[in-house]
């Protein structure tokens, strides 16, 4: 069994590849948050600078924008680790999408659920904090959870600037042995296994999200 | 007489004073020089067709929605700050402030529906007001009992009925202690067999002294029997209005007389 002797290396790259796409989806989770509720909340200045993030990441490729961090930017004498530049960049590409899952979000919770918060006297932030983010949270999961996934798909581009990641480990195993089907085959194994771990993982923080039935189809008790 | 004398039998100001107000959506204008007050306490039932402006009044109370010009304070404090930049315009403490005295239930009820019922009541008094949960959770216990709700406090929304849903709402109101009350067809989207079930919450209520109460209805009957006063809105003016009594067994305007035929039936 030939391909059992690509194992470790491949494994190795699975693990780098598994350490970028979850920092990317936490560091993005955050653009998107911060980006997100700029969007809707903030003044015209803030809102304004979201809006030009979320269409300058949305508007070019990942793999320009990975050239750009780690090509074009040390040229200036901004310079990264390849690493790190790699999880920058997923996480600003990932956030800029996640922002518009966010603002759409916010903006679906309903005009009477913020009068009904003006009527109470709650505050711009409160009314954010305690209303209508978490009926937006909910909203938002399943969306999320695609864009966890497409993260992780996305983060085999990082291999282009020299990251040796799954995709990376199963190119050089693949340029020694010339064995395509069996190299690719089990790269493809490797993306898989970690795509379902990440939809498990996504559908329990969506169940928490929803934890205590607060949206319960059960009709009247 | 003298000063002090004046002073002493000078009627209470009222807690509500509209001055001239006038409230356009664009083109069409809804409340043209708009006159209307109501006393301390007063219980005030607004009636008419539909369209004819009752909600924007209650809404412009609520600070839900802005008016253009005239003049509206609550008790004597104005609406809008002389110098918030620009006529008719308010900083938000002000509006705060004023909102701190004021509550409203809706129609559609638009309780949270990712909290219980006790969230519900006692999130407002908790992160508004600051008071300490314990202290924030008795009063919402309490009025929830006052509701009878009692039982339901650990609910959601969804699970409750429509007329629950109304009765969790007049609770949520009260726990903020308004002194004005608003109400806009708090029963027109509920099952004709919960009515009862809220108007009998609502009629508890409008024996408190010192609520003042504004109350857009359709249910006629429970109108005459809570109400000091009514007021028949047609087109963004009072048409008319009085006590119940008169207003309902001998309206003087063609107009009264004409939508209390149609509704009467
Ligand atoms: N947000 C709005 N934009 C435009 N027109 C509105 C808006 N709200 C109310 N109106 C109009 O204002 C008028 C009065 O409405 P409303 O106060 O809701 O009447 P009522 O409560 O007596 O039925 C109606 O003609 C209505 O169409
Ligand atoms: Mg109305």
């Amino acid at each position: 069994m030939e391909w059992l002797s690509y194992l470790p290396a491949l494994s190795r790259g699975a693990l780098v590849t598994a350490a970028i796409t979850l920092s990317a989806i936490a560091i993005g989770a955050v653009a998107a948050f911060v980006a997100g509720i700029a969007r809707v909340e903030g003044g015209r200045v803030l809102s304004t600078v979201a809006l030009c993030y979320t269409e300058l990441f949305r508007g070019t490729s990942l793999l320009v924008q990975l050239f750009w961090f780690y090509y074009a930017l040390p040229l200036v004498g901004i310079s990264f680790e390849p690493v790190a530049t790699g999880i920058l960049v997923l996480s600003l590409h990932v956030g800029a999408y996640g922002s518009e899952i966010v603002r759409g979000a916010l903006q679906s919770v309903s005009v009477q659920q913020h009068e009904a918060a003006r009527a109470l006297n709650f505050g711009r932030a409160q009314t954010l904090l305690h209303i209508t983010l978490p009926q937006a949270l909910v909203e938002m999961m399943p969306a999320f959870g695609n864009l966890a996934i497409e993260t992780l798909k996305l983060s085999s581009l990082v291999s282009l600037i020299s990251i040796a990641d799954l995709t990376f480990r199963a190119q050089s195993i693949r340029n020694l042995t010339l064995d395509s089907a069996g190299v690719y085959s089990l790269t493809l194994v490797g993306y898989f296994a970690m795509s379902l771990v990440l939809m498990l993982v996504m559908r329990l923080i969506e169940r928490w999200v929803r934890r205590g039935a607060a949206f319960p189809r059960a009709a009247h008790s | 007489m003298t000063e002090t004398a004046q002073v002493a039998i000078d009627p209470q100001p009222p807690i509500i004073e509209f001055a001239g107000v006038t409230k356009r959506f664009g083109a069409l204008t809804v409340l043209d020089d708009f006159n209307f007050s109501v006393a301390r306490g007063e219980k005030v039932t607004l009636i008419g067709p539909s369209g004819s402006g009752k909600s924007t009044v209650l809404r412009i109370l609520m600070t839900l929605e802005p008016f253009q010009e005239g003049r509206l304070t609550l008790a004597g404090m104005p609406y809008h700050e002389p110098n918030a930049g620009g006529p008719f315009k308010a900083s938000d403490a002000h509006l705060r402030q004023i909102r701190s005295h004021v509550g409203m239930v809706f129609q559609s009820f638009n309780l949270f529906p990712h909290m219980t019922v006790l969230r519900n009541v006692v999130e407002a008094p908790l992160r508004v007001l600051g008071l300490p949960r314990g202290e924030a959770e008795c009063r919402a216990v309490d009025l929830l009992a006052m509701v009878g709700l009692a039982d339901k406090k650990d609910h959601y929304p969804a699970q409750l009925s429509g007329g629950q849903q109304q009765r969790v709402a007049i609770a949520r109101a009260l726990a903020m202690r308004p002194r004005v009350l608003l109400f806009d067809e708090p029963t027109s989207a509920l099952d004709p067999q919960l009515v009862g079930e809220v108007l009998s919450v609502i009629r508890g209520l409008a024996s408190e002294h010192d609520l003042t109460m504004l109350l857009v209805t359709h249910e006629m009957r429970f109108a005459r029997e809570v109400s000091d006063r009514v007021c028949f809105f047609d087109k963004g003016r009072i048409c008319e209005q009085g006590e119940p009594e008169r207003i309902f067994s001998a309206p003087e305007q063609p107009r009264t007389r004409e939508f209390l035929a149609s509704v009467l039936g």
